[in-house]
């Protein structure tokens, strides 16, 4: 199915920004809090080469890309193939 | 589990959020004075100072909850420097009202040089505040918010210098700095003050993040607080903290150490707060 590009409602990508940037902050404070949760915890080697740790790694490269299809992508990863 | 909520603005909050606070074991609560969502005259900040020691403490105590306040100009409304000496004025006689703990929540909130001016006429206030029988010829208690996001590093720089400034006029002991996260809360500590992290939804920190913090830099000097106001705010957000906490294996000494002995310890400097941290060495063997 084809994705839709543009946004309805006529919101522009900087009201769109405005909207969710403190989200995405906090939610990316968290995340590296939670890296750092794991490293402090006992063991934390034996978690090095965990799944869903390079899940969260790999996710972090797709958030990298400028194109849009990320969440989808991120959602493909964390899918069974 | 009892509670002594430090931070809560509860002008903003409704008569059963006193019910809620008091089922959940909150035993008392700190309401420092704010910025009401517009900027008050003079006269407005009069009725509100009334406000904060006369009628919230009436509401608490329906409740079975002792209530306690801080009085200041917020540094939101600091750039009004007329309006700020107007204000200034009045605030010696209501630190003398019993149910007021000091002077606060003072602090910047865009780091500007009139709220930095106001900052220090407020510490000033404070030192003279010294000479009260209350407080012991120490001077009076401070409560500083830092700002927020962006604003926040260099804020709580500035605020530190500033304190610096007063030399020995200033306890740290006697001075808590709120709102710390994981970039202030080494500069707020390493400076022997007490600390206060505020659990919010989105901006400042998440119960998991205060319980890390509580892990990293100690539970001594530091207090945990929801800062629930007229804004996206939960009241319940200590108790979630200490949920958090209690989830990762922190014992009851540790609990009621953070959430209500290092409150009641450092409000407790000032006579008028009346709550004594509870002996938790008797309860240890109950783990």
């Amino acid at each position: 199915m084809e994705m839709k590009p543009q946004l309805p409602g006529g919101l522009t990508a900087s009201q769109v920004l405005d909207t969710y940037f403190l989200e995405a902050r906090a939610r990316l404070i968290e995340l590296a809090a939670m890296l750092d949760r794991i490293d402090r915890a006992a063991e934390a080697a034996a978690v090095r080469t965990d799944s869903r740790l390079k899940f969260i790694q790999d996710s972090l490269k797709i958030l990298q890309r400028s194109e849009p299809g990320r969440a989808r992508a991120i959602q493909e990863l964390y899918s069974l193939k | 589990m009892f509670f002594i909520d430090p931070h809560i603005h509860m002008v903003s909050r409704t008569t059963a959020d006193y019910e809620m606070l008091a089922l959940s074991g909150v035993v008392a609560v700190s309401e420092p004075a704010f910025w009401a969502g517009f900027d008050r005259s003079p006269a407005g900040f009069m009725d509100y100072f009334r406000q904060l020691t006369e009628c919230e403490p009436r509401r608490a105590a329906q409740f079975g909850i002792e209530h306690y306040c801080w009085i200041c100009l917020n540094p939101k409304e600091a750039e009004d420097l007329g309006k700020a000496r107007e204000v200034l004025a009045e605030i010696p006689s209501f630190l003398a009202c019993p149910n007021v703990l000091g002077v606060g929540e003072i602090g910047l909130n865009k780091n500007t040089p009139n709220e930095a001016k106001v900052f220090q006429q407020h510490v000033q206030l404070a030192i003279e505040a010294t000479h009260g029988t209350r407080n012991g010829g120490k001077h009076a208690l401070i409560l500083i918010h830092t700002p927020h996001l962006e604003d926040k590093l260099k804020g709580t720089r500035m605020i530190l210098d500033m304190l610096r400034d007063f030399g020995s006029a200033i306890d740290p002991a006697r001075v808590l700095i709120d709102h710390v996260e994981e970039h202030t809360i080494s500069l707020v500590k390493d400076a022997g003050y007490w600390a206060g992290m505020t659990i919010y939804p989105i901006s400042k920190a998440t119960p998991a993040r205060a319980v890390d913090m509580i892990e990293l830099y100690g539970a001594e000097r530091l207090c945990v607080n929801a800062a629930a106001d007229w804004g996206v705010s939960d009241p319940l957000n200590t108790h979630r903290t200490m949920l958090e906490a209690q989830r990762r294996g922190h014992k009851l000494p540790e609990l009621l150490k953070v959430f209500h002995n290092n409150p009641a310890e450092f409000f407790g400097q000032n006579p008028n707060f009346k709550i004594k941290p509870i002996d938790v060495l008797q309860r240890t063997h109950q783990q």
